[in-house]
């Protein structure tokens, strides 16, 4: 069904609304994604493969049924913040917490403007926060995103092929896409979202503010000034 | 016929810009209607009937929770506005939106003849919205029957 030449990316949708659902949907069709819809962060869960409680606190898990992980393509989850049982948050960070999906993008979607959720949902690793109404504009913001984590993946997968060949040098023959040990991953996280928190205390438009303090880090490698990227 | 899909085609303009310019719609109407193609022909009309649903659900609710005989939970009746907010401000429904951003400062301060008389208003200003919708619908029709297309209307 699909003409365009882009890749296809699968976003899970995670909303309570029925009405924000439809929304949603149609925006992620029209920005050429493909899309599943969920009612509530349980069901995202599921559908990842992940059930609450079996996976993420057990450190010993190996990356849980590898074979409904890799049926379950999904490059990107855009979540609700207010949903009742479980909310966005609480769905990032079983998201975030688990071995299969910490790496993951997620996004938080909300109809109110408040700070100090804001800065919880970026902490704790999402990837944006949008305001409802959501626009086309802010899905397009995505898909260098998207594209980049599906890229990292396949890295990271044709990697773990070679290196078991061979040690070491590895790392250096792509250039394009950084392969670090998962730890130094967080670093620039947390250095990025300092910049991200002083701009919004500069600027009292959050979305805004959030577009300066992401949207330049998107025209230069992400983790530029943290380890040499391209 | 060309004058008389010229003449509807006119009339509908006209009629959507007044929409806009009384306030009835914002922007987020304007996008909602960029989202719609070929491939989704009616995915403005299907977003608009499940605003509406809500529409009456929601009222509904606030109407229960202020007709208590005895303490009004005033904090359930914010949460069916702060729903009404959000789905509204989603379909671009300004008036409705409006409304709602006044009624949620009367939940909190506890107003119950403010909410009353707000909630009076908001069951007005859907119905209202609603019709003048289905009136710019037929008039859509009346176009296409007429052998024409219907227009992008330019809001600027």
């Amino acid at each position: 069904m699909g003409m365009a030449a882009e890749p296809q990316f699968h976003v899970l949708a995670v909303d309570d609304s029925l009405f924000d659902r439809k929304l949603i949907e149609r925006l992620l069709q029209k920005a050429s994604c493909q899309v599943t819809t969920v009612d509530s962060g349980y069901k995202a869960l599921e559908f990842l493969g992940l059930r609450e409680g079996v996976e993420s606190n057990d450190p010993d898990a190996v990356s849980t049924s590898p074979e409904i992980h890799q049926e379950v393509e999904v490059n990107l989850i855009i979540t609700d913040y207010c949903m009742p049982g479980m909310t966005g948050y609480d769905l990032l960070k079983k998201v975030k917490e688990s071995s299969a999906f910490k790496n993951m993008p997620v996004v938080i979607m909300s109809s109110e403007n408040v700070p100090a959720r804001i800065s919880r949902c970026l902490e704790e690793g999402a990837e944006e926060f949008f305001l409802k109404p959501v626009r086309l504009a802010d899905l397009n913001k995505l898909k260098p995103l998207m594209m980049k984590t599906k890229l990292k993946k396949q890295k990271l997968e044709e990697i773990e092929k070679t290196s078991k060949d061979e040690n070491g040098t590895v790392a250096a023959v792509e250039p394009e896409v950084k392969i670090l040990p998962l730890q130094s991953e967080l670093e620039p996280k947390q250095v990025h979202l300092q910049v991200v928190q002083e701009e919004q205390t500069l600027s009292s438009n959050k979305r805004k503010s959030m577009e300066e303090g992401l949207s330049t880090d998107r025209s230069r490698p992400r983790f530029e000034g943290i380890t040499t990227a391209v | 016929m060309d004058s008389l899909v010229a003449q509807l085609q006119m009339q509908y303009r006209n009629y959507v810009l007044s929409l806009y310019q009384q306030g009835f719609l914002d922007d987020q109407f304007t996008e909602l209607k960029s989202l719609q193609d070929d491939g989704s022909p009616d995915f403005v009309s299907e977003v608009l009937s499940l605003f509406f649903d809500d529409c009456v659900k929601l009222v509904g609710n606030m109407a229960r929770a202020l007709d208590q005989t005895g303490t009004v939970d005033f904090s359930q009746v914010g949460a069916s506005v702060h729903q009404l907010k959000g789905s509204s401000s989603s379909v671009g429904a300004k008036r409705v939106k409006g409304l709602c951003i006044n009624f949620k400062e009367l939940c909190e301060a506890k107003n119950y003849e403010g909410c009353v008389r707000c909630l009076q208003q908001v069951d007005i200003e859907y119905k209202t919205l609603k019709a003048k919708l289905q009136d710019m619908f037929n008039l859509e029709k009346q176009i296409v029957q007429a052998g024409g297309i219907v227009p992008q209307v330019d809001i600027k």
